[in-house]
């Protein structure tokens, strides 16, 4: 066990860069914004992911995955970070793939986890109802009736909601929002009557729709594993979007900073590099201080992925909240020391800012995460 | 099994047979610290057995070389020793400034007969040391102090004064910087010098502090005769090693909430006044551990990196900094959080964890202070980690 890579993870991450350094800079998000994209990623670039095999990365062997943990993933998403590139991977991989992994039949998992590997279906994950995160708040019906099921409601923040091949749903079977029990799954497609889906674009340039199910009416094999027990496997499944949200922000930060450091030594005001202020130095070192800590907790959650401790979920939850937190403070910080430019749309630091406010909200900001932690530890 | 299993299984044993039950608690007030010394004060029996177990195995110092009187332990056998005492909740079996930080320097820099001469003893807690950089007019610069040394045949005659000395009441000896060519540049005229308290010239005068104890002094000099072979790494080479010294002071330093200082559990104790404080204080209870697994954590990672012989600097470069900050503010939330429970430092009428919790929210100020403030550790990251210009 240990925080750091391993010789195969380390090639994974170096291939990630590369890879994403010349097929996806920040120029490409910029470019699917300004033609609004109707897709809002790039279908030949999610190809080329594909055959490198990032679908396949933690899925289980049997299916074709590569065993590099969520270490290795983790270490991809915090490449993606560093240039934003927009990708089907979280909602379709790491949710999609997981919640099917780990909840659906055998047919299921033989039916839909070789295509996911393959970059061959996309999906989604219908959760949020609610302004803030919070998997207990569904209030979307499921009930039974006569060998079918039926599902009633709304929901919101659907990432890659109007693209997913799949959708699954989580809808409540029994008991009053707030709880944990009463929650089922259901894989839902599309285009069955009564679902209505509108793309939202979101700050960041990508997108998440609002979905409403009217009297959707689904055969009884929608039913994802057991039905009112659904909490436990959909927290595990995004405590791992989460440590890897943690690790897609760890490398905003990382890149934004760099170049905030660099912005520092190069522009001079005052006949001096504004670098030389010691105002600014020590604001820069403490960002440098923080992303030490951050570095250490994102391991240590996508460590505890592949792990499966006890202590899992409070490291997902560390790494969340302080990922969380000190992506505000650290792209407010970019922004502000690069002075007027750092409002403008031609740089392109703005893009950075945008993707870690998202990712912030994404499963859960700080004070979510840290009640959460308090709740785990026992106060 | 490895050699290393057999090593760890061994050491356990040790521990277990030998380090008394009352010996595994934590630190919790200075009576449980026990500083060695020509005037070491033990303050149970068990403090004495500890010590002498320890002492007798080379283990107040495993690190260092059979030859000084060290354990002779490979660093990786190091780990596991330091391991297996954590798990067991083993106490530091003696407290010296010597051993953190002048040790280390004196197997660097030192010559044969001067590490005869000091280390032995040392490993054996028989010495107590004080640290004598610090002057009133040279405090974070450091480079700018004053003290004279004037070389008088075999001695050095040493006339001025250090101030902010920890211990330097109860100190045996001293590690001093002190000034030998007052016409080179800052940096160049300084030697490093170890002498003995009790040579005549020397008067020491406790200073109070906010929390009520006096523990450290200034200390003066008037014409102190010392022998020039107690000059570590050559005259005028002295700040080479005092920056060296310094590197193993932040270290220490590093280490202040793993047993190293007395401490206290903050969760035990904030969960018996939360109910009474509110959603806030819940939230800034679980921020300040998340801040506390951060960086426990990245201690981990450090020792890895260290391990994995991988660049390591940009992480030990934060260490100090975040420890004494965390630790300063752990207390203050502490403090705060028992609400008019922690307002006294002596009183009857509260608990001796309210009483401690007081106490050491003023103490822990000086955390930040002490060996390289924080504003002078962010200078450091900012102009040797990220580079920026001066
Ligand atoms: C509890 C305690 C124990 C100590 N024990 C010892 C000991 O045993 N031996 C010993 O020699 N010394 C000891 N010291 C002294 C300690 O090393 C000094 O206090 C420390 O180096 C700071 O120096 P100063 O107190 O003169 O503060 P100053 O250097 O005067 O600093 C005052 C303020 O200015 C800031 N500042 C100074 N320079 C800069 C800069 N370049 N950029 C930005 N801000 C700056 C400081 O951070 C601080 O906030 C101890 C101190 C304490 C508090």
């Amino acid at each position: 066990m240990t925080l750091l890579l391993n010789d195969e993870q380390r090639l994974l991450r170096d291939s990630a860069r590369d890879f994403l350094a010349t097929r996806s800079p920040v120029a490409a998000l910029r470019a699917l914004r300004d033609r609004g994209d109707e897709r809002g990623y790039d279908p030949q670039l999610w190809h080329e992911i594909a055959e490198l095999g990032w679908p396949a990365a933690v899925l289980p062997e049997a299916y074709g995955g590569l065993g590099v943990g969520y270490k290795g993933l983790g270490a991809v998403f915090e490449q993606i970070g560093r240039t934003l590139a927009a990708t089907p991977l979280l909602p379709t991989v790491v949710l999609g793939g997981g919640l099917l992994a780990e909840a659906g039949s055998t047919a299921l998992r033989d039916f839909w986890l070789p295509k996911i590997a393959a970059g061959e279906a996309l999906f989604a994950l219908a959760l949020e109802e609610a302004p803030r995160h919070d998997p207990t708040q569904v209030t979307l019906r499921a009930w039974s009736e006569a060998g079918h099921w039926r599902l009633d409601g709304d929901k919101q923040f659907v990432l890659d909601g109007h693209i997913a091949d799949r959708m699954i749903v989580v809808a409540r079977s029994s008991g009053t929002a707030g709880q944990q029990a009463g929650l089922s799954l259901f894989l839902v497609d599309p285009a069955t009557p009564g679902v209505q889906i509108e793309r939202t674009s979101l700050v960041d340039s990508r997108n998440a729709a609002r979905v409403r199910f009217s009297q959707v009416q689904l055969d009884g094999g929608a039913l994802i594993g057991a039905p009112d027990q659904a909490f436990a496997v959909l927290d595990a499944v995004l405590d791992r979007a989460r440590a890897c949200i943690a690790a897609e922000l760890l490398g905003v930060i990382t890149e934004a900073f760099e170049r905030t450091v660099a912005y520092l030594k190069e522009r001079v005001q005052f006949d001096v590099r504004i670098g030389s202020f010691q105002a600014l130095q020590h604001r820069a070192a403490r960002l440098h201080v923080e992303i030490e800590l951050l570095r250490s907790s994102v391991a240590a959650a996508l460590e505890a992925m592949d792990a499966a401790g006890n202590e899992a979920a409070e490291l997902v939850s560390v790494a969340k909240a302080r990922a969380s937190d000190l992506s505000e403070k650290a792209l407010n910080e970019a922004v502000q020391m690069h002075g007027g430019v750092g409002v403008t749309d031609a740089l392109e630091i703005g893009f950075f800012l945008k993707r870690a406010r998202v990712l912030q909200q994404t499963f859960g900001d700080g004070s979510y995460h840290r009640d959460r932690y308090a709740r785990l530890r026992g106060f | 099994m490895s050699g290393s299993d057999t090593f760890r299984a061994e050491v356990r044993q040790w521990l277990e047979a030998n380090c008394p039950p009352s010996m595994r608690m934590p630190v919790k007030t200075d009576q449980d610290m026990v500083w060695g010394g020509s005037r070491i004060t033990f303050h149970s029996a068990d403090q004495r057995l500890w010590f002498e177990r320890m002492r007798d195995r080379g283990w107040l110092v495993p690190g260092w070389p059979k030859a000084y009187g060290g354990g002779g332990l490979e660093p990786r056998e190091l780990r596991i020793l330091e391991k297996e005492m954590r798990a067991l909740g083993c106490r530091q079996p003696q407290y010296n400034l010597g051993i953190w930080m002048l040790g280390p320097v004196l197997l660097e820099f030192g010559t044969e007969p001067q590490k005869l001469e000091h280390l032995v003893p040392m490993a054996r807690g028989e010495v107590r040391w004080c640290q004598g950089f610090s002057e009133p007019s040279a405090g974070s610069d450091l480079a700018s102090l004053r003290t004279a040394a004037v070389r008088d045949g075999e001695d050095f005659v040493i006339t001025g004064q250090k101030i902010w000395t920890s211990h330097g009441d109860k100190a045996d000896w001293m590690y001093a910087l002190v000034r030998t060519d007052p016409q080179a540049k800052k940096q160049q005229g300084i030697s490093f010098i170890l002498l003995d308290m009790k040579t005549p010239g020397i008067i020491v005068r406790p200073l109070g502090l906010i929390s009520g104890k006096s523990e450290f002094c200034e200390v003066f000099f008037d014409a102190v005769r010392v022998p020039a072979r107690h000059v570590i790494g050559g005259v005028n080479q002295g700040w080479r090693v005092a920056k060296k010294l310094l590197e193993h002071e932040r270290a220490a330093m590093s280490t202040l909430s793993s047993g190293a200082a007395p401490s206290f559990d903050m969760l035990t104790i904030a969960k018996s006044y939360l109910d009474a404080a509110g959603p806030v204080w819940r939230d800034r209870v679980a921020a300040a551990l998340m801040d506390q697994q951060a960086f426990s954590l990245t201690m981990r990672r450090l020792q890895e990196l260290m391990l994995a012989r991988e660049d390591a600097s940009g992480v030990s470069s934060i260490m100090k900094l975040v420890q004494t900050e965390q630790e300063s503010a752990k207390h203050e939330l502490l403090q705060q959080l028992m609400g008019q429970r922690a307002l006294s430092l002596d009183s009857e009428g509260f608990t001796p964890e309210e009483l401690a919790v007081c106490r050491f929210w003023l103490y822990t100020k000086s955390y930040t202070i002490a060996g390289g403030s924080s504003e002078i550790q962010l200078n450091i990251i900012a102009r040797h980690v990220l580079g920026l210009p001066t």
